[in-house]
């Protein structure tokens, strides 16, 4: 039995129905499987949903749950490759106080950029690799953030 | 044709070719109940409390393999119905369970007797709806049915709003269906099949581990079939009980928590092991680090999450049974020479001489497992043989001379007490030329002991053997072994008079103390054909052993228990 804990994406495309995210959460809930993060958006133009999951587990586990996910009735399909784009985003509200252009010059090197500048507060935000992302908040502690808003990923396949 | 949504439950019900509906109406399910005055398709049968409509659904899809139909109303009915779901559910039962919800625009405001009923059966079912419009209503119905019997089967449940069902709309009911996100894998890898089977030839000591899904596939025709060219031994777990006849020389008995000494041993040193239909449950296993340490796994099963779920499979095989058992037999037919596996018969014979299943029989006071042995006697392939659950249950397992498939009905995977009555008059309605016996304890028969009153209403003539020791016999074994016989609250020497309880119903009671009293008991209550229960005052002390105690390992087995 391996033990060893991998870190896994998963892309799960769904019929957009009643109770879909509940069947899947409660699956993980249920099972006692791990959910990092969870991003859920409609697929334009069809009736389809994609949800997009960051969990973890060993190597058992993680096949299990791709499998668990392949058998709700709702599921279209299960993708889990390792060649995946994955993209992270995070909102940060900054105090004025502080260098509007100090930061500025940190949002760029991260792909990021100012988008809201207010009588007390910068909201900066940043999309980019989840490792760059986490990079990019330790950073901007510094600037002695007030807000940080993370979403969940969302991933392609290559 | 434009019809009322309760009307298209009628109609489809009808469609799907039901015979018999268990249920128990109330507010939000008056519509349908009005329609099922209206008809005369089908059969309904009021239970009196919704854990058994289900049940008894439940008992009637084991019988038969047809789908069971139990219908509830919403709030508190449906609550009750949960139990009745996840047993089915625990034993891949096919079902369908339609409950009434409260009209679709009070839902989310906590109105009278509304639950989140999808919200509750979500874990518990195969797949559930919740109706929101007319139009959509025939196509659930038929889908709902296809899921349930369809793959691994399951019970599937319909959650349909009061306006809904009074609601009109066109009924075009589908004639086939296509669900483009479920289709169950059918025919095996032939690739694979072939590779297993060379396996097995290589093989020196192959055992075939047989489990509830080659009944629910009807494949024990061709499973002991399979048996009979490759002459390799067997195991059966509890679910599948009957698929091999039980005088087949090459079966070891039910393996497991109290399987044989032999088929666990069979388990522990093969080299090689066929599993069909069976899901390494770790009432099967014991200890999964110790479990089959010397065998390869061929795993065949229609649901992949089985495969790899627990232990490592070395041929894994999805698929529908009764494909690749056909497969299967002609390959092996060319491949397989059944003497290179006499040795290995040899040993296993040997096991099962050395400690067979046995008990210490008495004349001062009847033993729970003779009266099992001696039903088999009496009936053998005469009857259909429910249990509830506990030590009784494990006894009939042990005992009971099974011939066929479907004869026996146990709640396996969630193990409910309060199963049996009720199922096993689904069994009688399924199976009317049968008898239908439920082997039950002290403790369990009062689970749902209201039913004496459904089965002598609707003339469900269903015998209850009640092995009585006055104790919640199973906990109180555990107590005895493992909790230094601290007996806490297993005690039930308070009980009611069952005889009267019977009669009071309008039912046949009787209390047995001897096996003379058995005999004629049993007879009488045969011949009177109606509802029974006959009360037998067994060894209050009585183990069922052998056992691997929770944890321990299959080699390991507890055959004894001194004091």
């Amino acid at each position: 039995m391996t033990e060893i804990k991998i870190n896994k994406v998963i892309s799960v495309i769904v019929k957009n129905e009643h109770s879909v995210l509940s069947r899947i959460s409660g699956l993980f809930a249920g099972r006692g499987y791990n959910i990092q993060s969870l991003t859920v958006a409609p697929i334009p133009e069809t009736n389809l949903s994609r949800f997009t999951i960051k969990t973890s587990g060993d190597k058992r586990v993680i096949e299990q749950i791709i499998k668990q996910l392949n058998k709700l009735i709702p599921v279209l399909k299960v993708i889990q490759h390792d060649g995946i784009i994955e993209k992270e985003m995070a909102i940060v509200k900054i105090p004025i106080e502080e260098s509007l252009a100090d930061i500025d010059a940190l949002c760029r090197a991260y792909n990021g950029k100012i988008v809201n500048v207010s009588e007390d507060s910068i909201v900066t935000m940043v999309a980019d690799e989840p490792e760059r992302v986490e990079n990019f908040l330790k950073a901007i502690k510094k600037y002695h953030p007030k807000e940080i808003v993370k979403g969940g990923s969302v991933a392609i396949e290559q | 044709m434009r019809i009322s949504g309760a009307r298209m439950v009628v109609e489809a019900l009808h469609k799907e070719g039901v015979n018999v509906v268990f249920g128990y109406p109330g507010g939000a399910i008056m519509n349908v109940y009005d329609e099922l005055y209206k008809q005369d398709y089908f059969q309904h049968i009021l239970t009196r409390h919704e854990q058994a409509s289900i049940h008894a659904a439940d008992g009637y899809a084991r019988a038969t393999g047809n789908v069971g139909v139990a219908i509830v109303t919403s709030g508190p009915g449906f609550t009750n119905a949960i139990t009745g779901l996840a047993t089915a559910y625990m034993d891949s039962i096919p079902m369908v369970v339609i409950s009434g919800q409260v009209p679709t625009f009070l839902i989310g405001t906590d109105a009278f007797q509304e639950i989140d009923a999808v919200g509750i059966s979500r874990p518990c079912t195969k797949h559930n709806y919740l109706v929101n419009t007319i139009e959509e209503l025939p196509y659930i119905l038929k889908e709902a049915f296809y899921i349930a019997s369809s793959g691994r089967p399951g019970p599937v449940h319909i959650d349909i709003p009061k306006d809904i069902t009074a609601e009109i709309g066109e009924f075009i009911y589908p004639e086939t269906i296509v669900v483009d996100t479920y289709k169950p894998t059918d025919k095996g890898n032939i690739r694979q099949v072939k590779k297993a089977i060379d396996a097995i030839s290589n093989a020196k000591k192959p055992l075939l581990y047989i489990g509830g899904g080659v009944i629910s596939a009807n494949a024990s025709d061709d499973v002991r079939e399979f048996a009979k060219i490759t002459q390799i031994p067997i195991v059966e777990t509890l679910m599948a009980r009957g698929s091999i006849e039980n005088n087949n020389p090459l079966l070891l008995g039910m393996v497991g928590m109290h399987g044989t000494y032999a088929a666990n041993m069979a388990m522990s040193e093969a080299d090689i092991i066929i599993s069909l239909g069976a899901r390494f449950d770790d009432r099967v296993t014991g200890k999964l680090s110790e479990f089959a340490k010397h065998a390869e796994i061929i795993h065949v099963d229609i649901d992949p999450t089985s495969i790899g779920k627990l232990v490592n499979v070395d041929y894994p095989i999805v698929g529908n049974l009764n494909k690749i058992i056909l497969e299967m037999i002609e390959i092996a037919k060319e491949k397989i020479n059944p003497s290179r596996y006499e040795s290995w018969r040899q040993i296993l014979k040997r096991y099962d001489e050395i400690h067979p299943l046995r008990f210490e029989d008495s004349d001062d006071v009847i033993k729970p497992q003779w009266v099992i042995k001696r039903v088999g006697e009496l009936l053998g392939e005469k009857a259909v043989i429910s249990t509830d659950v506990g030590q009784h249950q494990m006894w009939t397992a042990q005992f009971y001379p099974f011939s066929f498939p479907r004869q026996f009905v146990t709640s396996g995977g969630l193990g409910t007490m309060g199963f049996g009555f009720p199922a096993a008059m689904g069994v009688k309605r399924g199976k009317s030329d049968l008898v239908s016996i439920n082997f039950s304890g002290d403790g369990s028969i009062l689970m749902n002991i209201q039913e004496l009153m459904t089965a002598v209403e609707s003339r469900l003539p269903v015998i209850n053997i009640v092995l009585n020791n006055g104790y919640l016999g199973m906990v109180r074994q555990w107590q005895t072994f493992f909790y230094d016989k601290r007996y806490s609250h297993t005690d039930l020497t308070m009980q009611p008079d069952f005889v009267m309880l019977a009669k009071s119903f309008g039912g046949v009671g009787y209390r047995v103390y001897t096996k003379e009293e058995f005999d004629r008991a049993l007879e009488d209550a045969i011949s009177k054909n109606c509802v029974a229960i006959i009360d037998v005052v067994v060894d209050r002390l009585e183990n069922v052993l052998p056992m691997v105690p929770s944890g321990g390992t299959l080699y390991n087995m507890m055959l004894e228990y001194k004091d």
